[in-house]
């Protein structure tokens, strides 16, 4: 990576709120919630379902605004009191719940579209790049291949190379094996993680699966139910590079118990409340 | 990763044409075409017993299905026409001619409007209301209009057919702009896409499978109002010959035109599905999986 891969993708949200308006009702998702994410942190974030998780990434990413705070990036503003919608930008990659690639572009297309439209490759050397690159993914024999033609676990994978080809500051992954069975998950888990050591690049992860958040995470930060607040952060002192076998030792099923509670405890909440998620 | 599969790595991709003939193949294993082939029998016999078996009531002043196919494949036509009579294929020839002509424009101005109006909100709202007021006129309620505007006997004929697949066009283009998943335009943006790649790469492609559905719906209704507008002014084509038949009391001819009608209509719409499955191979594959 670059040489200032140390000091690219720090996050700071700074008493972020977000109040939604949907039906002339005041519903408040994200409640003066704040968070420094240092350059080169895996960062998890875990909450119940619809807390307020989401609207966070997508004020990060720029799909969203915000309705107090602030988010930088890099000592950048990205959204403010005074431009409280992001502008959306390939240094934040988002790699999204349930999946979009394109279905209409073969893999090694979608992964060339990024260096093709913002114009830093020709097609070729775009493509070219891309084969290379999902090749390294172990994709090599799909490039070619549809995101139909594939299953759930590459198309995944490809995204993730589709995000990592514009050599962004963050990456920003919303659930995204969420709706992958048990196995398939552990070998997504390994290709990030060997992403994530081959990169260092700085990564907001939602999930609302605790023991994926410890496996994968630097720290950990549970939020409360909507209205989301950082309800208790843990820091996970288990040493990179982790495999699978990292999951029975001891630290992590402690961690795992220590944090268990504070979890469940707002799952409870949640489920009560019963609300629906918002978009 | 040692072994890889020669399979994979060998595998060439079947074309559209070479997976039609496969399904083919694959389906006269399995009891539906003997099915449709019965069924269609069942159907000409029925009509055969109504028409020249029993002469039914009502039945009986039709032609029946042996006197129009005998007369169809008559080198010498008792009526003056068959498929040897270089007059039958004037009519079919002016009649495609002038669905060719009208699908074309119709899809040439519904599918860049349909795309704009759902990329668009602003050209959306200046331009649906319109669209959903003269959409619901019945395409006979034009003709008069059509015949005060345009000149001649063959525009007015054309313009009647463009209008009514138009508005189909641009409104399932639209409903399929609309189809698109939020999330594909936000990884479009995400990845650094101006406005332009995001209509070619996102919107056109994403609205594709609508769009011809669309264009297959339109091209039935091309035909459809084609024939009603031939039937109204007009001196060639199926749907004058079939007016024509009928005030002649030269009923084969009427169902030999009615017949050629269906035959070249499905025809047309074959067409279009060919060139949209040649089009949105990603999404032939994806269903060929699930098996559909």
């Amino acid at each position: 990576m670059l040489d200032q891969g140390k000091s690219r993708g720090a996050i700071s949200i700074r008493n972020v709120t977000k109040i939604y308006d949907p039906e002339g009702v005041n519903v408040m998702a994200v409640d003066d919630c704040s968070l420094e994410i240092p350059a080169g942190e895996v960062c998890m974030i875990v909450g119940p379902s619809g807390c307020g998780k989401t609207t966070l990434l997508n004020a990060i990413a720029g799909f969203h605004s915000v309705t107090n705070g602030e988010i930088f990036l890099d000592g950048e503003m990205l959204c403010g009191p005074e431009k409280p919608l992001a502008e959306q930008g390939a240094d934040r990659m988002v790699v999204f719940q349930h999946g979009a690639l394109f279905p209409w572009k073969t893999l090694a297309e979608n992964v060339a579209y990024g260096p093709m439209v913002q114009n830093t490759m020709t097609k070729t050397e775009a493509l070219d790049k891309a084969g290379e690159m999902l090749a390294e993914a172990g994709l090599g024999d799909m490039a070619a291949k549809y995101p139909g033609e594939v299953s759930s676990g590459m198309a995944r994978r490809a995204e993730i190379v589709r995000a990592l080809i514009n050599d962004p500051k963050v990456l920003l992954l919303d659930e995204p094996y969420r709706a992958m069975d048990a196995l398939t998950k552990s070998i997504m888990h390994e290709s990030l993680l060997e992403v994530y050591d081959r990169t260092k690049v700085t990564i907001f992860f939602i999930t609302h699966d605790l023991e994926e958040a410890i496996f994968l995470g630097d720290r950990v930060v549970v939020m409360t139910t909507r209205p989301a607040k950082t309800k208790k952060i843990v820091d996970v002192d288990i040493k990179r590079p982790r495999d699978y076998t990292t999951l029975s030792s001891n630290r992590f099923r402690e961690l795992v118990e220590e944090t268990k509670d504070a979890v469940h405890e707002e799952a409870v909440k949640a489920f009560e409340a019963g609300e629906r998620e918002l978009a | 990763m040692t072994d890889k599969t020669p399979m994979m790595t060998t595998e060439k991709r079947p074309t559209g044409l070479a997976m039609t003939i496969h399904r083919f193949s694959v389906s006269l294993k399995s009891p539906t075409p003997y099915f449709m082939a019965f069924g269609i029998f069942l159907w000409i016999a029925a009509y055969y017993l109504f028409v020249e078996g029993w002469e039914l009531p009502r039945f009986n002043k039709l032609p029946g299905p042996v006197e129009v196919i005998t007369e169809f494949f008559n080198p010498d036509p008792d009526w003056g026409m068959s498929l040897f009579t270089p007059e039958f294929y004037d009519h079919v020839l002016v009649s495609c001619r002038r669905i060719i002509i009208a699908f074309a424009i119709a899809t040439g101005i519904g599918v860049p409007l349909g795309l704009f109006m759902g990329w668009s909100v602003t050209f959306r709202h200046y331009s649906f209301p319109i669209l959903e007021t003269l959409r619901p006129i019945p395409i006979l309620a034009w003709v008069p209009l059509a015949i005060l505007m345009f000149s001649g006997l063959e525009t007015p004929v054309i313009f009647l057919a463009t209008l009514a697949s138009l508005f189909v066009t641009t409104l399932n283009t639209l409903l399929g702009v609309d189809s698109i998943d939020e999330e594909y335009f936000r990884a479009a943006n995400c990845l650094g896409s101006k406005p332009h790649h995001v209509f070619i790469h996102v919107v056109v492609p994403g609205a594709l499978p609508f769009i011809f559905t669309g264009l297959q719906i339109s091209i039935g209704v091309a035909w459809f109002s084609l024939v009603a507008a031939e039937m109204v002014s007009g001196e060639f084509g199926l749907g004058y010959l079939i007016v024509d038949a009928y005030m002649n009391v030269t009923y084969v001819i009427m169902v030999i035109a009615m017949l050629t009608l269906g035959f070249v209509g499905w025809l047309s719409s074959a067409l279009v599905r060919l060139a949209g499955n040649r089009l949105m191979q990603w999404r032939i594959r994806a269903l060929a999986l699930e098996g559909r």
